[in-house]
């Protein structure tokens, strides 16, 4: 026999189900006088440095169906590449930028839409910069499990080339399901979670 | 706030067959919105052992007081009247401070206050079915509530989902970010839900069920249900590659 380590094991996932929007985002279903406001609407203010962007999408599902119960985050860093968050040893963030947003999509459209700004670069674990990123995180009825994945910027070509995690990807293929693409103001981010051009999500 | 030392490692590997897998065709919808492709797996970077921290000044007085939160002044929501409590540790049994838990639920008949819900239950005009609450310095939390009901749902004809609170979690890390769902202890049907059943080990179904606590029912008010929530743990910095910091 040897000591036991003593490990617990995380508690298991469950679906968000199809009312997720009543625990997370309230006001957005209908229910007011709860909550001020939704949390995570909004990551900005006007003193927030950096350049504004709008980034928006849709997640498709294995029919081609956008899903219209889903929910959405996002955490990236500010655009001096910094995180707003204690475990940020590197220096301080923008004290004007939350660094997290979390959006339901369109019961409409399915479209989910983020006002926020281009995140600086972030060392990787060996130092080398990482292209500027954003993380996401999506659940929804009929997702066991949250899905993690990363949006990149396709016009910041150099950076991605250089990406330790983009360049980890074997099937060079499937890089550009992680590339948001500009169109007029806003960059456009589809994620697909079956088929052809099925997003590359990440064990984090 | 707090003089333990912050932390800035890696997180545990997550146990994906402890988690329910993404494709489980007996709970239909998530046939086609599983991806197929294996996950890629990526040690965490600083955008991963990063995350975002909200302080108690978020929370309103009645927040974490289900049965008010929603309710007309004098009024109070129809059903058992219930506290939930636990504590949120990690994998090391670290209590987790400052964790934010948002919980939804169903009222006292089954019925969610939801553009979308069909169900012909009654709405109780006093419950919204929404609240939250932060894990104080040791990782404890409590709430008040009534106990849901049991609702049926379309998937089989006949499949109805036990008696359940919806809960979402924020730790230290986004990679730590969790949505569950706790049960009642005692309730059979929990055993026959396809949602519960996704999850594969039984040992697991049984971390989310939730036992009664006589010790902590309130005499002649409000039961009690103790509900830990066990998020991943983390390793510590001092021997990588990189002092980070440093
Ligand atoms: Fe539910």
């Amino acid at each position: 026999m040897v000591q036991s380590l003593g490990f617990l094991k995380e508690t298991p996932s469950q679906t968000a189900g199809p009312y997720v929007h009543i625990g997370c985002t309230p006001n957005f279903s209908g229910i007011a006088g709860v909550y001020d406001t939704d949390l995570g609407a909004a990551m900005v203010n006007d003193k927030t440095l950096g350049e504004r962007i709008t980034l928006r999408g849709r997640i498709f599902d294995g029919t081609g169906t956008p899903l219209r119960d889903a929910l959405v985050e996002i955490w990236q860093a500010d655009a001096a590449g910094l995180y707003n968050s204690p475990s940020e040893m590197r220096g301080t963030a923008d004290a004007n930028f939350t660094g997290w947003g979390r959006c339901p999509t369109d019961m409409e459209t399915g479209e989910y839409v983020f006002e926020t700004i281009r995140p600086g670069r972030v060392p990787y674990k060996d130092g080398r910069l990482m292209a500027p990123h954003v993380t996401l995180w999506i659940v929804a009825r009929g997702i066991n499990i949250g899905l993690q994945t990363r949006l990149y910027f396709a016009d910041e070509e150099a950076a991605n080339a250089e990406d330790p995690v983009l360049q980890r990807i074997e099937h060079r293929n499937r890089v550009p399901t992680l590339l948001a693409r500009r169109e007029g103001s806003a960059y456009h981010f589809d994620i697909h979670l079956q088929g052809e051009k099925e997003t590359v999500f990440f064990d984090i | 706030m707090s003089n333990r030392k912050l932390e800035t490692g890696a997180f545990f590997q997550r146990d994906r067959q402890w988690h329910p897998p993404a494709y489980t065709p007996d709970y239909k919808t998530s046939v086609v919105r599983s991806p197929q492709r294996a996950l890629l797996s990526l040690d965490n970077t600083l955008s991963e052992i990063t995350g975002p921290v909200f302080g108690h000044a978020l929370l309103g007085k009645l927040d974490a007081d289900l049965i008010h939160n929603f309710a007309k002044p004098g009024e109070s929501a129809i059903g058992q009247r219930i506290i939930v409590h636990g504590r949120v540790v990690d994998e090391r049994g670290v209590g987790v401070a400052g964790a934010l838990l948002e919980f939804w639920q169903a009222n006292a008949g089954g019925r969610y206050r939801h553009k979308r819900e069909g169900y012909l239950a009654a709405l109780d005009p006093n419950f919204g079915g929404c609240g939250r609450t932060i894990t104080d310095e040791d990782g404890y939390y409590r709430f008040r509530t009534v106990k849901p009901g049991a609702y049926p749902w379309p998937n089989g004809v006949n499949d109805w989902r036990p008696a359940h609170i919806h809960f979402s979690v924020f730790g230290h890390g986004f990679a730590q970010r969790l949505i569950t769902q706790m049960y009642f202890e005692g309730d059979p049907m929990i055993w026959q839900c396809p949602i519960v059943k996704s999850i594969p080990d039984r040992a697991a179904i049984e971390q989310l069920i939730a036992a009664l606590d006589r010790q902590n029912t309130i005499p002649m008010d409000a039961r009690a249900y103790k509900f830990d929530i066990v998020l991943r743990g983390r390793r510590s910095t001092l021997f990588e590659n990189r002092m980070e910091g440093n």
